[in-house]
């Protein structure tokens, strides 16, 4: 910031510091690599969703010419996994797979083609067991076998139950009660770049260039599997070419290169066919949800209980985060008094479900909003004054004790409700406007594995006028190597392409947890800051002592520090203090609540978006036509609003793809359409314009107060297009994707005088154990806060 | 599929013109015209989504006209005019699709942006004022996931104003 205290970079609409590089195609992505020598691997996967096994034989395999290495699971035998409490991966199984896909034996060769013909040629004998396929199997007795050999009753994975505050009188104080059942069908993330990674082996230190979100969570991986020192593992984030949570988990492919490139001395590389894309997977949950709520005459909630089974596939994955996340964020929009969370994970003989923008959260979201839309229809009140009438308020604590700083909800209601002209809509068949709003985190506010380190850590150099910052955060195309360069830029008085920027590499850059969360501008940005202002103070320094007049007399800014250039001070200050660092670093502030699970849903900040979907449906074909969307989404603060957008219209289009046609189906444990033709995704010609309005409610710990971006958007569209459905035929599409085959089915059963609706019919019985009866806060912020903030 | 374990690969000496140079290619007849790019001329601009012809990752203009290269063997081309992303700057300076894409924020993981500028590119020759939705038609083979596609239709839009 200037010393007049106007931004001269932050809230500009600058282009992207690596555009450039993109748009000339020269970003080197990891499968544009190919060091001398290297050889290509590829993995032999399961056929079989389920099955023993008897026999690996890979000797016609290593006979084959140009083969170099062939290995097993007893190669790799050490389990892995992202989180600490489902260490249940390995790079290859030996023993039992668990879905179509499972890998079992990989090998290098000196082209891709003989890699691929070796893996043919490696026999395996398998002793089939019966697959487990739907959140109904996974509850009951299995037939054969359990999938894991943790977790239970029977293929159950999790189970969770939280109760805050007096449900049971919230619900005796209700004037209306009522209770629905919802379905939000699995999705896969989909990124245009096939995961792809490439390792060398050299001087005893392995390198791996990989298109992950999370170096530091390959890298704890890697050490482990490999039974090496972190110090002997660098892992590099090459070019990313997008991953919206798919690219979050350590994957078999990262270990396998690894291991091969120690076991041959040469460079190997393995790149994932798309069909292995669909099922390396760790996408949306799909999700069972019943929820009920009580409310007063006027439409205020009294409680709520909130019931989820979450189809999670073969292993942990985030699992039990998204389990917990399927019941956290209710309570971060709608002010509940009292509240009960049920939550329940089952194996599945699938590919493993994990993070999809979102994680956990819209699923519940979607099932909430139409809720709450009906319950508005039952009381005769506007579902926009039902919902606007039970908002949170900023600076308060939910029930659940998550804590609720910056909240701009009403601002972007009114936005949307305004430019829409949803109050005064017309009312005709088959023309429908549908609202919704929803939340999310600005980071988590707990680590993955318990520690007490920082979340980012940021360097910067100053040497000769040019300035260079060191972050482990991954650019994955949301723009953080912009955002960084835009804060450090601002601090030091400079423009963004003045600073050249070193991410995502273990060796050289500091921690930063990761692109995962929504975290990075919060955290990364925060660290900048610090690191900048340290820098900035050495630099004015020594202008001022060069100067002969008191720091504060010194004014950053235009390329200039005081009477001198950027480059004039930087050598002042080297004279002055030696090599010029600095660093800075951010922890988030302990906000957990006093129970077990209270480590989902803390975020040093909330989101808020709201949504109107205006469409056209067609009564006699089911036919979708979305014709506009508003979105208004409080960020805190748009450090750079023509990056913002980006990220609000990607999300609104990644919530619509959801919400009318992606699928990720299964049928005898494969996929059933694993190509980006057939697993429907919008086009140009799918997608509606799209209005976005960004709120800046300047969250107080936020880097200039900005907030997150890249996911709360994405949420309040799938309900808003089922609200507009109803709005258009009066029928209740209480199942995610809204297809025409669901709209024309619920109003033949609303022609036959059965309820206008389609959806599942029951939530089934689960054995979720006692609820942990936890006290809620005080909902003033300061009070409520013990050893917090 | 059961890959072959091995075969006997027919090779032919192709030349391709690719970004007005011409080279001399010994290369195996099925290798398509994605893999000669990437893995021979080492044009990594040209990125591979699926290999199926399914999401228009990999285009590269023919003639002027857009090819999926993962569905065009080389020996179809030969001789033709092929564009890459990597031709499509005069020298250093960029192309105004380039420099509208990198204004308006149309690329953000960039890896659908080489295959959507030479659609684009390819549109605004034999149209170059075109509409909104004549934008959506050109451009409806080239899947993104980041974008949400509103960025692109305004820097295409932009880029064609400066054009003309």
């Amino acid at each position: 910031m200037s010393t007049n205290g106007k931004f001269a970079v932050i809230g500009k609409p600058l282009p992207r510091v690596d555009a450039v590089a993109k748009v000339t195609g020269r970003a080197v992505y990891a499968d544009d690599m190919l060091l001398p020598r290297t050889l290509h691997c590829r993995i032999l996967r399961s056929p079989h969703p389920h099955a023993r096994i008897v026999s690996i034989d890979t000797s016609a395999a290593r006979r084959m010419p140009g083969v170099q290495a062939v290995i097993t699971g007893a190669d790799l035998p050490i389990k892995f996994g992202i989180l600490p409490v489902t260490q249940d991966e390995r790079a290859l199984e030996h023993e039992k797979v668990r879905y179509v896909g499972d890998p079992i034996a990989a090998v290098a060769a000196t082209d891709e083609e003989i890699a691929a013909a070796a893996c043919d040629a490696i026999a395996v004998e398998f002793e089939v067991l019966e697959p487990v396929m739907s959140i109904d199997e996974g509850l009951a007795a299995p037939k054969d076998e359990r999938i894991q050999d943790y977790g239970g009753p029977n293929n159950i994975h999790k189970l969770v139950a939280l109760e805050f505050g007096d449900v049971e009188g919230g619900f005796a104080r209700a004037d209306h009660v009522r209770e629905d059942v919802f379905f939000f069908q699995g999705s896969t993330h989909l990124p245009m770049e096939q995961h792809s990674a490439i390792a060398t082996y050299v001087d005893g230190r392995v390198t791996l260039w990989s298109s992950t979100q999370v170096v530091h969570y390959v890298h704890r991986a890697l050490a482990k599997v490999l039974e090496m020192p972190m110090n002997r593992i660098r892992v590099i984030g090459a070019a990313h070419g997008g991953g919206f949570g798919g690219k979050t988990d350590p994957f078999a492919h990262e270990i396998i290169v690894s291991k091969l490139a120690m076991m041959t001395g040469r460079p190997v590389k393995c790149t994932l066919t798309r069909e292995e894309v669909f099922y390396a997977h760790r996408g949306r949950h799909p999700v069972l949800m019943w929820v009920r709520t009580g409310v007063t005459r006027d439409g205020r909630i009294t409680a709520m209980h909130f019931r989820s089974a979450l189809d999670g596939g073969a292993y942990g994955s985030y699992g039990v985060a998204s389990t917990f996340y399927t019941g956290a964020l209710q309570t971060v929009t709608y002010d509940i008094p009292a509240y009960r969370f049920e939550g329940c994970r089952v194996f599945t003989n699938k590919p493993p479900c994990g993070p999809k923008r979102g994680h956990g959260t819209p699923q519940p979201r979607f099932a909430l909003e139409v809720h709450l839309e009906k319950i508005a229809h039952e009381l005769g009140i506007d579902p926009v004054d039902l919902k606007q009438g039970n908002f949170v308020k900023p600076m308060t604590r939910t029930v659940n004790w998550l804590r609720v700083t910056s909240c701009g909800l009403d601002e972007c209601t009114e936005r949307v409700m305004s430019a829409s002209g949803y109050r005064k809509r017309e009312k005709r068949s088959g023309h429908g406007m549908g609202f919704a709003i929803s939340s999310y985190l600005s980071g988590a506010g707990t680590a993955i594995y318990w520690n007490d380190m920082p979340h980012s850590e940021v360097q910067i150099k100053v040497d000769r006028g040019g300035v260079t910052a060191y972050c482990g955060a991954m650019e994955i195309g949301q723009g953080s190597d912009s955002v960084l360069a835009a804060i450090v830029a601002e601090e030091l008085g400079l423009q963004p392409p003045d600073v050249r920027l070193v991410t995502a590499d273990t060796d050289t850059t500091p921690i930063d947890l990761g692109s995962y969360s929504s975290r990075v501008t919060f955290m990364a940005g925060n660290a900048a800051i610090e690191a900048a202002r340290k820098m900035r103070a050495m630099l004015v320094e020594a202008a001022a002592s060069k100067m002969a007049c008191d720091p504060t007399a010194v004014e950053v800014g235009g390329g200039r520090i005081g009477d001198f250039s950027f480059e004039e001070v930087s050598i002042l200050a080297e004279a002055r203090f030696g090599t010029l660092t600095s660093a800075g670093s951010y922890t988030p502030p302990k906000i957990a609540g006093p129970y077990k699970g209270a480590g989902v849903g803390p975020s040093p900040a909330y989101s808020y978006s709201a949504c109107v979907v205006d469409l056209d449906a067609d009564a006699r074909t089911g036919l979708v036509h979305v014709n506009r969307i508003w979105i208004a989404h409080d960020v805190g603060r748009a450090i750079n609003p023509l990056l913002v957008q980006g990220q609000v219209e990607g999300s609104v289009y990644m919530g619509l793809g959801e919400a009318l046609m992606e699928e990720q189906a299964f049928r005898k444990g494969l996929h059933k359409w694993p190509s980006m033709l057939e697993y429907k995704s919008p086009t140009f010609l799918d997608m509606p314009d799209v209005e976005t309005f960004i709120v800046e409610t300047v969250d107080p710990e936020g880097p200039y107060g900005a907030k997150e971006a890249g996911q709360g958007p994405l949420l309040p569209v799938p309900p808003a297009v089922s609200c507009a459905v109803y709005d258009a035929l009066g029928v209740w599409i209480d199942e995610v994707p809204i297809t025409p085959e669901k709209i024309v089915e619920g109003l033949r059963r609303k022609a036959k005088g059965e309820p206008a609706r389609f959806g599942p019919p029951r939530f089934p019985a689960i054995p979720y154990p006692p609820p942990i009866k936890v006290e809620p806060p005080s909902k003033d912020l300061d009070r409520a806060a013990p050893a917090a903030i | 599929m059961k890959h072959e374990m091995t075969r006997d690969v027919q090779r032919e000496v192709i030349a391709l013109d690719v970004n007005g140079e011409r080279r001399e290619l010994l290369l195996p007849v099925h290798k398509t015209l994605l893999e000669v790019l990437r893995e021979d001329m080492q044009l990594t601009g040209t990125k591979h989504g699926c290999e199926l012809g399914e999401c228009g990752t990999c285009t590269v203009l023919v003639d002027g006209r857009p090819e999926l290269s993962c569905l065009v063997l080389p020996i179809q081309v030969a001789g033709r005019a092929i564009t890459t992303i990597e031709g499509l700057a005069a020298g250093a300076k960029l192309h105004p699709l380039q420099q509208a894409f990198a204004e308006l924020g149309a690329a953000q993981c960039g890896y659908c942006t080489p295959g959507i500028l030479l659609s684009a590119k390819s549109l605004l020759e034999t149209n170059a004022r075109p509409s909104r939705d004549e934008i959506r038609e050109a451009l409806a083979g080239n899947l993104c996931r980041c974008t949400g596609y509103t960025k692109i239709l305004e820097a295409v839009e932009l880029a064609a104003g400066r054009m003309t």
